[in-house]
């Protein structure tokens, strides 16, 4: 499929946003929708809605399996062992804050230390905070260096004999840095140590497999891999869920309800506590195999080269200064431009229809460290084109002659 | 929407050489004006005499063009502001920024409101609108105003 091909897939594209041509370079905050994926909740909603896991009647007998399906399509997506450890959460952060909250609970005590980086999204940095409080651990952040790279060596450097977990970003929204997470896994688990990655920007662009990959926890964001919003997936190795609590209580999750007590559901239900997000989830299957038509290793070879690109046009641009020259970089490109804010590049972006992020992109320990309250980002899709960067450039040139 | 409208000449030239920019010795009152969205942040700095007079007023931050510009334009108006006039104009300007075409306050002189109305274009654009009114909520934290229950953007 060529690139024009893929975009005509997404309906967004067709429409004229404030008389000009889409130019959408924000798909680190959220990714458009292919059509597929539109008309999947459209058709559930108008032929096949049921609710999930609990009547018997045709149609949640139907619901059920369509939903089932989706778990068995993400676990042969990341390469997971047993279906079951693919679990449905609200979001990416309910993911990681699952994990924060019943992995503390059960395992870390006043004294122990989890080890982040500098490079985490407050989603990976807040869940954990709320254990400084109740538990008394202590957290750590392993340094960006000056290309906004975090090392294996920094890791272990950070490493002591008091740190229970480690949780790491895949691929750093800011910077683009892509870690070496599978070397991070391989020297964690030779200490006992279980590693979170959180894939938010990891899975939409990079393939994945959690069997090579071998982490304890990988977190995913579905609204940035073409899918709906409102939805996010657990990935867990089937010991940890076994063994953690329960995260939320109520329906579904249950196997037995007493007045004197209760006992916990199977797996993947111990943790789909209430009605799930049951279109979106049937609509995430659309995504996958969105993907998978086009094949994640051509995604990522379109956005590399995109990237290469973007950074060789800006870099033309003598007033803008990139952010972040890591040494295997993913499709992020953020910049400053002399004498321009980046709230005020954001707006007059928006003018010519070229949609970008601006401010601390929920990284302000990165942010502080860089010593910058904002910065402006493009970030790339599968979308994305030549011509984009061509006219972000164009567009960054307006910025400069107004504020010139 | 027109860019011209919301950064007009006033504007850029207040963003790029912002007057009363950097914290002065002997302030006796001072409150942040700070912005979770962008992080940018705007401090207020005031030397209140017994009258409640503004003798001396600065601000110090980092942020865009219309959030500098504005503080800047803010500084400018409010020294040697007495307290019920500082309130006022405060209100109005709100008010302004937020539904009325125009600024209302008597105490505004022409030159004074065409500075002001500078700032009107971020009307136009909801996502700005805190950046143009960030130093004045500031202001009026420095000032221990209480905000009226019933709405919002006044101070009481």
């Amino acid at each position: 499929m060529s690139i024009e091909d893929i975009k005509k897939e997404f309906p967004i594209f067709n429409n004229k946003i404030q008389n000009n041509d889409l130019v959408y370079l924000d798909s680190a905050n959220s990714s458009q929708k292919p059509q597929v994926v539109v008309d999947r909740i459209y058709d559930f909603y108008t032929k096949e809605f049921s609710n999930v896991g609990r009547s018997i009647h045709y149609l949640a007998v139907a619901a059920t399996n369509l939903y089932e399906n989706t778990r068995t399509l993400v676990q042969k997506y990341i390469n997971a062992k047993d279906k079951n450890e693919i679990v449905f959460t609200k979001g990416a952060t309910e993911a990681i804050n699952l994990v924060a909250n019943t992995f503390g609970q059960k395992h870390l005590n006043a004294g122990d230390e989890i080890l982040l980086t500098e490079l985490e999204h407050h989603s990976n940095y807040v869940p954990w905070h709320y254990l400084r409080k109740s538990k008394g651990v202590k957290i750590k952040f392993a340094e960006m260096d000056e290309n906004g790279d975090v090392t294996l060596e920094t890791i272990e450097k950070n490493i002591t004999d008091k740190t229970k977990i480690i949780a790491i970003t895949h691929l750093s929204n800011v910077t683009g840095a892509i870690l070496p997470v599978k070397e991070i896994t391989k020297l964690a688990h030779s200490k006992n140590i279980p590693v979170l990655i959180d894939g938010c920007q990891g899975a939409p662009h990079l393939k994945l497999d959690m069997q090579d990959l071998d982490c304890d926890f990988y977190a995913i964001s579905c609204h940035k891999m073409y899918g709906p919003t409102g939805l996010g997936i657990l990935y867990a190795k089937k010991k940890w869920l076994e063994e953690l609590p329960p995260y939320q209580g109520g329906g579904g999750m249950i196997r037995e309800v007493k007045k004197e007590g209760i006992t916990f559901g199977e797996l993947p239900n111990k943790y789909e506590a209430g009605t799930m997000a049951t279109a979106q989830v049937i609509a995430f299957g659309e995504s996958i195999k969105f993907i998978n038509k086009i094949g994640i290793e051509n995604i990522e070879k379109h956005e590399r080269e995109l990237t290469v690109y973007g950074e060789e046009v800006l870099r033309k641009n003598n007033s803008v200064k990139l952010i972040g020259n890591p040494k295997d970089k993913g499709s992020v490109l953020s910049f400053t431009l002399d004498g321009v804010h980046p709230h005020d590049i954001a707006t007059i972006l928006d003018e010519d229809g070229v949609a970008i992020r601006a401010g601390h992109h929920c990284c302000q320990i990165l942010h502080e460290k860089l010593g910058l309250s904002a910065t402006a980002r493009a970030s790339l899709g599968v979308y994305n084109t030549k011509d984009d960067l061509e006219q972000l450039n164009e567009s960054l040139n307006k910025c400069k002659k107004i504020f010139s | 929407m027109d860019l011209k409208e919301l950064y007009q000449e006033i504007i850029l030239e207040h963003g790029k050489n912002p007057r009363n920019l950097g914290k002065f010795e002997n302030f006796n009152k001072d409150a942040e004006g700070y912005n979770p969205l962008c992080g940018d942040k705007v401090h207020v700095y005031l030397k209140l005499n017994e009258n409640k007079e503004i003798e001396d007023i600065s601000f110090e931050g980092h942020g865009c063009a219309i959030s500098m510009a504005s503080a800047s334009i803010m500084t400018e108006l409010m020294k040697d502001k007495k307290n019920p006039e500082v309130k006022e104009i405060l209100n109005d300007f709100l008010s302004m920024i937020k539904q009325n075409p125009e600024l209302k306050s008597q105490l505004i002189k022409e030159d004074e409101k065409t500075k002001l109305m500078s700032l009107s274009g971020v009307k136009q654009y909801p996502m700005r609108v805190k950046c143009a009114t960030i130093a004045w909520h500031a202001l009026a934290a420095a000032m221990s105003y209480k905000k009226d229950e019933n709405d919002s953007e006044k101070f009481i």
